[in-house]
């Protein structure tokens, strides 16, 4: 689990125009940077919006790479309605931080 | 010399990103009375507009994560989010760098202050920049608490933090306007997206326009996070207002909970004299 380094991607491509022309062009090389499971790689480049916030990535971060992606604000909602449906409760994160 | 004007207000980005989605009744009421607030800052006089933020990793990452940071920019600039997105413009916002370093030499001696030279807005900011400073002439001072990344700065901090605010703008000549943005209750850019807890805001902000400190101290984040969804850890900002009025009350002057928006719309201020 290396959710730390997923959110940094995110953070670093939402705040940071030269990082996504270069995720544009050159995905793998940016991924290359970050210490990522095979999983957190897989939902990054499907991409795989449901299962990213079922790992626990933040909203406030996870909004603007569905947006990146081209989803609109209902199929981003949806697409991690879809992942907890698929993949259950979230992880880790701070959407885990009390129980159920 | 004494703060000229003491509000809260919502940033959601849905407030301008998604504007044409709510019911303009509701929107309307917002709008007019985020315009009313300008019209208060502007009749105040006020010279520098300090907000005080709970921006949502924009500049502030968990690699190195203040519990407060305070600007110190000649200039900002925002949103730092697609302009189409956020429905607001990229503009450049002048800075006070000399009144910003005067407060946080001052606001030093009783709470330790992260500041940047550097900070770039996102709709936390933005969103009330765009409705209270429309031509963006009014020079800002931004002011963050960490609301986003556990472990987040303790409420009784967030107090100290706007008591000690409010002590270093009174030294100072400038005449001051502090907003405090955030909250309420909303679970933003989850599946939960529109859930309002309308009870759990109305309490709060019964207890904030009275300025009752024990009570407004008194939640737990676990409390917060089960009634008010990780949105309402932003009630920081209203008590950094509420610890720089000490002793005042204020008034709502709007409360509606508009789902597209994703936040219980708030709009209320609290006496400075």
């Amino acid at each position: 689990m290396s959710l730390y380094y997923v959110q940094k991607l995110l953070y670093q491509l939402n705040r940071d125009a030269q990082t996504r022309a270069h995720f544009e062009t050159d995905m793998e090389s940016v991924l290359a940077d970050y210490d990522l499971t095979a999983e957190e790689l897989a939902a990054i480049r499907t991409p795989d919006i449901g299962l990213l916030y079922v790992l626990g990535v933040n909203g406030q971060l996870l909004m603007h790479y569905a947006a990146l992606k081209g989803l609109e604000w209902d199929e981003y909602i949806r697409a991690m309605r879809d992942g907890v449906a698929a993949h259950g409760k979230v992880r880790a994160g701070i959407y885990a931080m009390v129980g159920d | 010399m004494p703060l000229v004007f003491a509000g809260v207000c919502s940033h959601a980005p849905g407030i301008t990103g998604r504007a044409e989605r709510a019911d303009p009744v509701l929107r309307d009421g917002l709008y007019e009375n985020f315009d009313r607030m300008r019209r208060a800052i502007e009749d105040s006089a006020a010279e520098v507009l300090i907000v005080i933020g709970a921006e949502h990793f924009a500049n502030f990452f968990m690699n190195n994560m203040p519990a407060f940071c305070i600007g110190m920019g000649e200039t900002y600039s925002g949103p730092i989010e697609d302009e189409a997105w956020l429905g607001i413009r990229r503009h450049d916002i002048p800075g006070a760098p000399d009144l910003s370093r005067r407060l946080i030499a001052d606001i030093m001696n009783d709470v330790d202050v992260a500041y940047a030279e550097e900070w770039r807005f996102d709709h936390g900011i933005m969103v009330p920049l765009h409705f209270l400073t429309p031509r963006y002439d009014l020079p800002v001072i931004p002011v963050n608490i960490n609301c986003q990344g556990p472990p987040l700065t303790p409420l009784r901090r967030a107090w100290a933090f706007g008591k000690a605010l409010r002590t270093a703008c009174d030294a100072v000549p400038e005449r001051i306007a502090i907003v405090g943005t955030g909250g309420i209750s909303h679970w933003p850019a989850t599946p939960d997206s529109g859930k309002i807890n309308e009870d759990w805001d109305r309490e709060f902000l019964d207890r904030f326009v009275n300025n009752r400190r024990d009570e407004l101290l008194a939640y737990t984040d676990a409390e917060t996070y089960r009634d008010g969804g990780q949105g309402g850890f932003e009630i920081r900002t209203f008590i950094a207002v509420a610890g720089a009025t000490e002793g005042a009350t204020g008034e709502v002057w709007f409360y509606a909970p508009i789902p597209i928006f994703a936040v219980g719309c708030t709009i209320a201020t609290m006496a400075v004299d």
